[in-house]
């Protein structure tokens, strides 16, 4: 039998190479060319916990991380009884004969370590697993040893020697688990796509995207998801001009990186709900003293502590209206690993724009998910500079009702950057004309985020799909079920969500219904496109973890002929 | 504001002591222009929330660059601007409440990054712009607006607190001597690293202390403010600690470390450690 996608579970606990499993069956695939995404969960503590990865691998661009288990790789006895129920019918269940044995008939025992031990190389684990994977899709050998060596081959005086105990680490699994007598049947040759592509996570794709965009400035404290791109940062955001640090809370990332943006430098932080929360008063500050800076919020599972190792889409609430009065901040979502890339660029290039806070928005699903991506070609991705004064003295900086230059302290045009309302010069003032003329002043500048591009298809449907963030794929992959199954419904995306594209807005208002499935229990960017008076209906789930594609295709229909029959009645 | 706003509608009450801190940060920018001949907007006054604050306004002459933020967030503002541009000259201007309650969980970690700005603490042992509530300096057993019955609270020694946390530069002065106290910040802009200047600015209307400091031999009041000899010798911090523990309120430079490097300068190892590269060698990284 031909298979195009294989999806394979890995679960058991913290260190026994779930995670390094998964992420080297995506790598082996996506270097032969094949497409790969995984996905994570981890337990919040140090060492050990139930921990579970899922990768899959796919002809085509991979859109979710796959709803049908092929195999289940168990490493203990408890990921056994937690995950069994998830494998397919005719599945696999690869369990590591070193811990346990068992009898269920799906099942065959694999000594994971005994065999990697066996090489001489205890670190080939992951290799006896990855062998006995592609034994049970037929994945020819060739792949996997052009992968052992590209990824082994470092120039190192014993690299022939780790080469052939990784490559003798696979034959063993595939040996084992053709003893096994199971067969999957046969993965589909790869297409390999004619573009370079990279292999990364979502917080990577961020920072890299962000440091194109001109990043000079990063201030930012440990939080879960959102702490790998505070260290990458530390790493990579180096030289003479340019400042990586952990500071001492949420509130000194966002006032740090608020100095750094009144000084002249594109500054970003990183956080996740908690910090947003902690950051709402310096999102203010800089909304109300019109300083450029980017916020990233990794969502997680909330309030307060939450689910900090979970995913979920609840802050957007929190992200548009962080702070008190009357403020909105700009929001981007990426939908994608390559969309983190290209919206932590927009991100800076918007803030720049308007001289304001930007609000990023991941997810936790996105910020750890391993997925290979096209290559972005930076010298197709515009970089914005803000707008800077160049006069002499007595320069007035806030006048006017729209965006006026920026000056730069050291230079001349000195004013106060003032939190309290404030005449022209940044003078302090509670005059009614004042706050009239500053109010509108804050919010006409957003009109310069306006952006002309979305996402529409089959534009002409009456109901329409409509997901945002991380959502994105799987969300588009059910899409492309009901279209496919002839369901008369169409799709709009965007990863601007505030402001919204205008021409969007317009699309979607004219819809009799537009369905929104979101993480979260209020459905929050539902209740958003309702205060835009656009008719929409959210599909939520508050699990922690992302949509399963054959829920929400059953759920988009029970929606539709819920709908019509109301129109019936 | 260099000339009378009309619209700008805030006023200290005549013989505020922050006219003189005023005066005194007048003088150091103007000492410093000289000194220097860095112009007046390379510096950048950082003002917190309260009638402190407000100095940011009401600076006469030539104008600085400032930020007049939110409530006791000073330091990390100021640690943004300095790191990202290290030649501009950062000044922290904030009242006891704003730094030392609200604002207190920064005063450790700049003082540890040892974070190269000048902060001028005006000291009046009370929320004035709130009317009158009690502050950490706010002396234990004191009726205020927010303690009917006298604060329970053991009231905080500032110069203390610094000494304890590791700020590499501590002075201490009074409002009323501005020529004096110009001095001492100036000092403390010199100084490469975290300068605490911490000024007894009095409160005419909520908590005016002017006699206690400056006393009144009539009253047989003797001066809690007393000049800091010429033999006390800032690098030794057991002699600081103990000139902190005389009381009083001590005129001049408490301690001074002149052998910690500042954070811009350690920033200079990281540099030296770390190897910079193009977006493009980054992205190298992940491409296969």
């Amino acid at each position: 039998m031909q298979m195009n996608d294989f999806v394979v579970r890995f679960a058991g606990e913290g260190g026994q190479g779930v995670v390094t499993s998964a992420e080297g069956l995506a790598q082996a695939s996506t270097q032969v060319g094949y497409h790969a995404l995984t996905y994570a969960t981890f337990p919040s503590q140090i060492l050990g916990g139930p921990t579970w990865t899922q990768a899959r691998i796919r002809t085509e661009p991979v859109l979710s991380s796959g709803d049908e288990v092929d195999v289940l790789v168990a490493f203990n006895e408890e990921a056994y009884e937690t995950h069994a129920e998830e494998v397919r019918e005719g599945g696999v269940i690869i369990y590591n004969a070193d811990d346990f044995t068992m009898t269920d008939p799906r099942s065959f025992g694999l000594a994971i370590d005994t065999l990697a031990r066996s090489t001489g190389n205890n670190r080939a684990a992951n290799m006896v697993v990855i062998g006995a994977l592609a034994q049970l899709v037929h994945m020819p050998q060739e792949y996997l040893e052009d992968f052992v060596e590209a990824r082994f081959r470092r120039g190192r005086d014993n690299d022939d020697e780790i080469i052939s105990s990784n490559i003798e680490a696979m034959r063993l699994g595939r040996q084992h688990a053709a003893e096994s007598g199971f067969v999957l049947g046969d993965l589909a040759p790869p297409n390999p796509p004619d573009y370079t592509q990279m292999m990364l996570k979502g917080n990577e794709a961020i920072s890299l995207g962000a440091t194109h965009a001109g990043l000079k400035f990063y201030a930012g404290y440990p939080i879960s998801p959102a702490t790998t791109i505070l260290l990458w940062m530390e790493r990579n955001l180096v030289g003479e001009d340019k400042f990586a640090y952990q500071v001492s809370s949420e509130i000194e990332a966002i006032t740090a990186i608020l100095g750094a943006g009144f000084a002249g430098k594109k500054s970003m932080t990183a956080t996740a709900g908690p910090g947003i929360s902690l950051m709402s008063e310096g999102l203010g500050l800089a909304w109300m003293a019109e300083i450029p800076l980017v916020v990233v919020d990794v969502q997680r599972g909330g309030p307060a502590t939450g689910l900090p190792t979970k995913t979920e889409q609840s802050d957007l609430m929190g992200c548009l209206f962080p702070a008190h009065g009357d403020v909105r901040m700009p929001v981007i979502a990426p939908g994608s690993v390559e969309e983190c890339f290209y919206a932590a660029a927009h991100a800076l290039n918007w803030a720049e724009r308007y001289q304001g806070p930007v609000i990023l928005m991941s997810e936790m699903s996105m910020a750890e998910r391993v997925q290979n991506i096209p290559r972005p070609d930076l010298s197709k991705i515009p970089v914005e500079e803000r707008l800077a004064y160049e006069g002499g003295n007595g320069y007035h900086r806030y006048s006017g009702h729209e965006l006026s230059p920026m000056p730069l302290p050291g230079g001349p045009g000195a004013y106060v950057a003032n939190g309290s309302e404030h005449d022209e010069m940044g003078d302090t003032t509670h005059l009614p004309s004042r706050h009239i003329q500053m109010t509108e002043r804050r919010f006409s500048k957003l009109k310069l985020l306006e952006e002309e591009q979305y996402e529409s298809d089959n534009s002409e449907a009456r109901i329409a799909l409509m997901p945002w963030g991380g959502s994105k794929g799987p969300v588009r992959e059910a899409y492309d079920q009901l279209r496919a199954e002839g369901v008369d419904i169409g799709w709009y995306y965007s990863m601007f969500l505030h402001p919204i594209p205008p021409k969007l807005r317009e699309e979607l208002r004219a819809k009799e219904l537009v369905i929104v499935p979101e993480l979260n229990y209020q459905g929050q960017w539902a209740n958003v496109l309702r205060f835009h008076r656009v008719n929409s209906t959210p599909i939520t789930q508050y699990t922690g973890l992302p949509f399963k594609v054959s829920d929400l295709v059953a759920r988009v229909k029970e929606i539709m002929s819920e709908h019509t029959e109301a129109a019936r009645v | 504001m260099s000339k009378k706003n009309p619209e700008y509608d805030f006023k200290w009450c005549p013989g505020c002591g922050d006219f003189g801190v005023r005066r005194a940060l007048e003088f150091a920018m103007i000492n410093r222009l000289e000194e220097t001949g860095l112009p007046i907007e390379n510096n950048v006054v950082v003002a917190g929330i309260g009638c402190s604050g407000n100095l940011v306004h009401l600076l006469e002459g030539e104008q600085p660059y400032g930020i007049h933020g939110i409530h006791g967030r000073t330091l990390p503002v100021a640690m943004g601007i300095k790191s990202a541009r290290p030649e501009l000259n950062v000044i922290v201007v904030a009242g006891d409440g704003d730094f030392l309650s609200i604002g207190g969980e920064h005063i450790a970690p700049q003082a540890a990054r040892n974070v190269n700005l000048t902060a001028v603490i005006m000291d009046n042992g009370v929320y004035g712009l709130t009317k009158g509530q009690s502050s950490p300096t706010t002396e234990m057993g004191a009726i205020t607006s927010s303690t009917p019955f006298g604060k329970i609270e053991e009231d905080l020694d500032p110069l203390e607190l610094y000494l304890t946390l590791g700020v590499s530069f501590i002075a201490s002065g009074f409002s009323g001597q501005p020529r004096v106290l110009a001095r001492l910040i100036n000092e403390g802009m010199n100084h490469e690293g975290m300068s605490m200047i911490h000024v007894q600015s009095p409160c005419v209307t909520y908590n005016d202390t002017y006699q206690l400091i400056k006393g009144n031999a009539k009253e047989g009041i003797a001066p809690a403010l007393w000049d800091i000899p010429d033999d006390h010798d800032p690098s030794d911090k057991r002699a600081a600690e103990d000139l902190v523990r005389q009381g009083g309120l001590p005129v001049g430079v408490i301690y001074k470390d002149e052998t910690r490097q500042s954070l811009d300068a350690n920033m200079g190892i990281i540099r030296s450690k770390a190897r910079e590269r193009t977006v493009e060698q980054l992205m190298d990284a992940y491409t296969f």
